[in-house]
């Protein structure tokens, strides 16, 4: 796979830039060679409609609709890999259509329109694009040969230009390279419906994750209320009233009650006070994300380092990414056998940065409950998550919550 | 069960899912000298136990493992459309007025509703228990007052004393008459006047057996 392209700047001349140029041309020259099936693919797409009135484009379209879509998901990949973007497919949806209404589906399709577009770019202006670069490159070894075998004039000035092909392979390959990637996804990534139907369709799941969440959470709250405190206090009106109750006929076993009752009154409060913290933690209520985490790192078994830095933010933000790095040192200390962890928290004007780390075995799945519970709270506010976890190597969860300043 | 034949020492039967409150349930009904011939925690053995015979009154939480709904409540009312007044006394941490009229509308008495707060006050609750075991009707003030609160303000209720509200909240409550007597401080006599007044008042059949003079309040209050 490709390294993505981050910059077209020439940069410093070293065994990396060498490297990525040199697979950057390869890449291009795969690029270039799909020209062929491009153009095949072109000419019987153009068939199909011409012969659709005919039927034949129908049994046609079967087969190079399928292909093109094929060819197409390739440069995607390719295309989001050097963009280190994913571009997802966003066709229309031929289930149960049947034989003759899929390709009537397709003929409405923009994007399978946009497909085609794409062959005809690929086999033209993109093949140039992608090819240069692997030209560039075998250029002077090519006119170095013509030069041994015939030393003509001709052969000789061509060698004087290809000595400088290098330097300019080394300018331009990424700036080629990067525009064919982004020709690839401007023509194939969707236009700007497709994309904000994809984005509101995100954020619907989304709403609806968040909604199923918080009603969980209340529904959480109350059977803790209803299990905890409320049983509790219940049980102590009962001591107190047979306690009141014996107290002249057997005043042993109304103290009895009446210490049973006290303790019990005890862990009432916990239960109230562990209620509490489930919904709003006082220390975020009152020192807002820096004293809530403080407060979280205080009682876990092992050192924690915590630097924050970012001013006051939106409640539901502060609160989200308090219960995060909650979850995310929960999970160090159940499962990381980590000797010491850190929270770094950064606000770069656009988005809150929040990492949490610890030096112990690694191996964390980013699916399991815990974190995939996580990112879904996250996603609601267009939040991310990543997780690297290398086996024996530590673990490090990345988490970025968009929260431009007002 | 017939209602007259009361045993000198009751038989209880109870289901609550917290142990804390299973246990202090028992021990009250223990020092009331009545006997628990059964524990259960959860809705599936309460099914199970009220089978039995040899109970004289059953004390259910509404919500009982293993989905916490209405699994008591729902156990209770099955029980008693099987074996019609089977004395149950329904305990619930919530005030729910539509629980209380599940229960009542199963029919023929000896039927309760209490908040488990009520439970702490030692001798009401065994008194509430004795009632309901007695073939009564207990319901918690709590949900009276709901009901009575509830009620639309350009309604008759309006046109009562004082006095004939809080006679009115208390026979909802199940109370008899001389129990009533005793609460406010008056003769039954005056009891009987004021219910006889509130009854004229309030357009309801006059009965004179207990269940149903509450059960004539409770449809007029929920209407």
């Amino acid at each position: 796979m490709p390294s993505p392209i981050r910059t077209v700047a020439p940069g410093p001349v070293d065994e990396r830039g060498l490297v990525d140029r040199v697979r950057w041309s390869a890449v291009g020259l795969a690029d270039f060679l799909l020209f062929v099936p491009s153009v095949v693919l072109f000419v019987l797409s153009l068939l199909c409609v011409g012969l659709g009135p005919l039927g034949v484009g129908f049994a046609l379209a079967h087969l190079v609709v399928p292909a093109t879509e094929r060819l197409s998901a390739l440069h995607r990949r390719i295309a989001g890999d050097l963009l280190s973007d994913d571009l997802p497919a966003a066709y229309a949806d031929t289930d149960g259509r049947g034989f003759l209404g899929t390709p009537l589906v397709w003929l409405r399709d923009p994007a399978r329109w946009r497909d085609v577009g794409h062959l005809a770019f690929s086999m033209s202006g993109g093949a140039v694009l992608s090819g240069l670069p692997a030209l560039l490159l075998v250029a002077p070894l090519v006119h170095l040969g013509g030069f041994v075998l015939q030393r003509t004039a001709v052969w000789g000035l061509l060698l004087a230009v290809g000595l400088v092909c290098p330097l300019v392979w080394w300018l331009v390959t990424p700036a080629l390279i990067r525009a064919r990637a982004l020709a690839d996804r401007g023509i194939l990534a969707g236009g700007r419906v497709e994309r904000l139907e994809q984005r509101v369709a995100d954020v619907e799941a989304t709403r609806t994750e968040s909604l199923d969440h918080s009603a969980a959470e209340v529904r959480r709250i109350e059977r803790d209320l209803h299990d905890g405190a409320q049983a509790r206090i219940a049980a102590v009106g009962m001591n107190v009233g047979l306690a009141e109750k014996l107290l002249a006929t057997d005043p042993a076993a109304a103290a009895a009650l009446l210490r049973e009752a006290r303790e019990t009154t005890v862990s009432a409060l916990e239960d109230l006070r562990s209620v509490v913290r489930g919904i709003h933690p006082p220390a975020l209520a009152d020192r807002g994300l820096a004293g809530g985490i403080e407060a979280l790192a205080l009682p876990i078994p092992l050192p924690v380092t915590v630097t924050v830095d970012a001013p006051a933010l939106p409640p539901p933000v502060e609160s989200a990414a308090y219960f995060a790095v909650a979850e995310c040192l929960a999970n160090t200390v159940k499962h990381a056998g980590a000797t010491r962890a850190w929270v770094r928290v950064r606000h770069d004007g656009r988005s809150l940065h929040l990492v949490v780390g610890d030096d112990g075995v690694g191996g964390a799945d980013p699916s399991g409950t815990g974190l995939a519970g996580v990112a879904r709270r996250l996603a609601a506010f267009d939040g991310t998550l990543a997780v690297d976890s290398p086996a024996g190597g530590g673990t490090v969860v990345t988490m970025e919550l968009p929260c431009p300043l007002p | 069960m017939p209602a007259a034949v009361i045993p000198a020492v009751l038989r209880a039967l109870v289901a609550e899912d917290q142990a804390l409150l299973r246990a202090g349930l028992v021990r009250i009904l223990e020092a009331s000298d009545m006997e628990v011939v059964a524990e259960v925690d959860n809705a599936p053995m309460l099914e199970k136990a009220l089978e039995r015979a040899d109970f004289d009154v059953a004390i259910v939480d509404v919500r009982l493992p293993p989905t916490f709904a209405t699994e008591g409540l729902a156990a209770a009312v099955a029980a008693r459309a099987a074996r019609p007044a089977l004395p149950v006394l329904v305990l619930s941490a919530h005030v729910e007025p539509l629980y209380a009229r599940d229960l009542l509308a199963s029919g023929q008495g000896a039927v309760g509703y209490l908040l488990k707060d009520r439970v702490a006050d030692v001798d009401e609750f065994v008194a509430a228990v004795r009632r309901v075991a007695a073939g009564g009707t207990v319901l918690d003030p709590e949900v009276v007052a709901g009901l009575v609160a509830g009620s639309a303000a350009d309604r008759p209720l309006d046109r009562l004393t004082d006095r004939e509200r809080e006679v009115l909240t208390l026979m909802a409550e199940g109370r008899s008459n001389a129990a009533i007597a005793g609460r406010l401080f008056v003769s039954e006599k005056a009891v009987g006047k004021h219910i006889s007044a509130i009854f004229t008042k309030l357009d309801l059949p006059q009965a004179s057996d207990d269940n149903r003079r509450v059960l004539a309040v409770l449809a007029y209050l929920q209407t």
